[in-house]
């Protein structure tokens, strides 16, 4: 005959009344932290909404030119909207091909070579550089001979790129499971054609957000651009010859005036700015949802 | 059945290696033998993780591999179809013979070894791509010229998955189950039509039905296929092989670990009458 105990109810916690409030406490300071992490953002944006719609909405601000005399009031911003699709536009086919080749290089090819450790690091050092420092660089080995140019502005804003190209790229390989590249080696795949058609369409998601990520932050670059593609008020569709202007240089050089004119147009520049970015992210994040799903059950 | 030299599209004298011996002059040694292994070992940088492999594998056969966790079998399994050559620093040594070829020999292209010698995975691996994508992503990287679909189909029906997925070959083959996987990938290995297949496993991550599945299946490829087949399982090994290695873990006084093979014969004759008492420990549950 077995002994019967009480057996208490499950609702009676050996735990302490203390532990459910530290949860409560320690779950509310989270939710807290977001909110003030949001702020600043929610700020910004309802900030360059409120001081930018009126200029954005003037019309002939896409496509006007900028006012010659700059503390004459009124629209026009179209030649930066231009220069700053140009400009990032030449950076990102610069830099997002190269990148991934460097990615690939690193993860697949340069598996525990000195080599591959040296470009790995210089990669990692090269993202910390003041984007200035890019700037000058540009200004020095190009400028000086060749003239300011978008194409100056985008080796600037590629050489940004570069480096975070570089580093995404070689992470999401680095994610694509050991397992699928030896399935493709197992049926008699080469190393080139495995990469191309098993590891790359596997890592696609995660290299277009990367990619993306370099390209919102080249977009939103000043100081590379201000003195390697100077100032210009008409618009410059030419890549390679004479003076361009961007988003970001139209609003350093419009918000440093008294004027309330330059003022406002410097609003509404950054006010395109944010849209063309969030343009940018909407695109790419739905790429790379439709090819993540591609595949998925 | 001989197929066609590995060196032939090479235009070079073949590498013949010098040991074609049998080791094995029974009456039930193999017709025909596929593998011919003398004394096989696979260095890891420093460490021997294999050593002192000699056995023969035949044709149209089942052979197993079993033996405790540690002791060698996948790594002398990936030895037979060069998967080994991926990782670095790991080195293969003694004399391995496909069909009377040296495996290693310096003009032998390891991607077409791999093309004639299959491998299905322990853990179900399709490729994020459709069913059919999967299935024809070996012949379509070998440059396959015939009617693909009608490839597919039979590749998927040698598979005994054909019925389960023919109306869905344009979905992504992660809707599939685990053990539809599995097929999925034994068909994707079938569809470059290997003479042989290497499995690893393969049902370890299965449940007791497609695990059943799949060694009915084995039979039946084994008409046409030699199969060999690493497994933790030794009913198993029991159930469908004709031949099992049993491999075992010797410990150096450094403490390095190195796998042996114990013993080598037909399945009836290891799980009925082993003449290695490591052997008989091993599948009377004394040890491993």
């Amino acid at each position: 005959m077995t002994a019967v105990f009480p057996r208490p109810s499950i609702t009676q916690s050996t735990a302490s009344p203390w532990r459910r409030t530290k949860s409560a406490l320690m779950t509310s300071a989270l939710a807290l932290a977001l909110v003030v992490a949001a702020v600043p953002l929610v700020l910004i944006i309802a900030y360059v909404l409120a001081k930018g719609w009126s200029s954005v909405t003037t019309p002939g601000w896409f496509s006007g030119d900028i006012p010659i005399l700059s503390r004459s009031e009124g629209p026009g911003m179209g030649p930066a909207i231009t220069g700053t699709l140009m400009i990032t536009g030449a950076a990102t086919a610069m830099a997002v091909p190269l990148g991934l080749l460097g990615g690939i290089y690193l993860n697949e090819y340069s598996a525990g070579s000195r080599y591959g450790k040296v470009i790995r690091f210089f990669a990692d050092v090269m993202t910390g550089v003041p984007s200035i420092v890019m700037g000058l660089f540009v200004f020095v080995i190009w400028v000086l001979s060749f003239g300011l140019s978008a194409f100056a502005g985008a080796l600037a804003l590629g050489c940004l790129m570069l480096p975070i190209v570089i580093r995404t790229s070689e992470e999401m390989l680095k994610l694509v499971p050991s397992e699928l590249r030896e399935s493709a080696y197992a049926l008699g795949g080469r190393k080139a054609g495995t990469i191309i058609r098993v590891v790359l369409p596997a890592a696609a998601p995660g290299i277009i957000s990367g990619a993306l990520l370099a390209v919102a932050r080249a977009a939103g670059e000043t100081a590379p651009l201000i003195f390697t593609i100077g100032f210009v008020n008409q618009a410059n569709t030419s890549l390679f010859n004479d003076p361009n202007t961007a988003l970001s240089t139209q609003i350093f050089k419009n918000a440093n005036s008294v004027f309330p004119g330059p003022v406002a147009r410097a609003w509404g520049a950054a006010l395109t700015l944010i849209g063309i970015v969030f343009v940018f992210t909407i695109l790419a994040r739905i790429a790379s949802a439709l090819l993540a799903r591609k595949h998925q059950p | 059945m001989t197929p066609t030299s590995l060196n032939e599209s090479l235009m070079t004298p073949t590498n013949v290696a010098a040991v074609t011996e049998p080791i094995d002059d029974r009456a039930d040694a193999p017709a025909e033998v596929v593998f011919a292994v003398r004394d096989g070992a696979v260095d890891y940088g420093p460490n021997r993780a294999v050593d002192g492999v000699t056995l023969d594998i035949a044709s149209r056969e089942i052979t197993a591999i079993i033996g405790p966790s540690g002791c060698g079998k996948s790594t002398f399994l990936r030895c037979l179809n060069r998967m080994n050559d991926f990782i670095p620093g790991a080195k293969v040594s003694g004399a391995i013979n496909y069909y009377g070829e040296d495996l290693y020999g310096p003009k032998v292209d390891a991607a077409e070894v791999r093309r004639r010698i299959g491998m299905v995975f322990q853990r179900p691996n399709p490729f994020p791509k459709s069913i059919f994508d999967n299935v024809a992503y070996g012949p379509r990287i070998n440059r396959y010229q015939g009617d693909l679909p009608e490839l597919v189909e039979s590749a998927l029906t040698r598979a005994a998955l054909w019925d389960e997925v023919k109306d869905k070959l344009k979905k992504s083959a992660f809707a599939l189950s685990g053990g539809q996987q599995q097929r999925l990938c034994i068909a994707r290995a079938l569809a470059v039509s290997p003479d042989v297949i290497l499995m690893d496993e393969p049902c370890s991550a299965l449940d007791p039905i497609a695990t059943s599945r799949i060694e009915d299946l084995m039979v039946a490829l084994k008409r046409d296929y030699t199969i060999v087949i690493v497994t933790h399982n030794m009913q198993q090994a029991a159930r469908v092989s004709d031949r099992t290695a049993f491999f075992t873990t010797d410990v150096d006084e450094s403490g390095g670990r190195t796998g042996r093979l114990v013993e080598f014969d037909r399945t009836n004759t290891i799980f009925t009458s082993p003449s290695d008492s490591r052997t008989e420990g091993y599948i009377t549950g004394r040890f491993g």
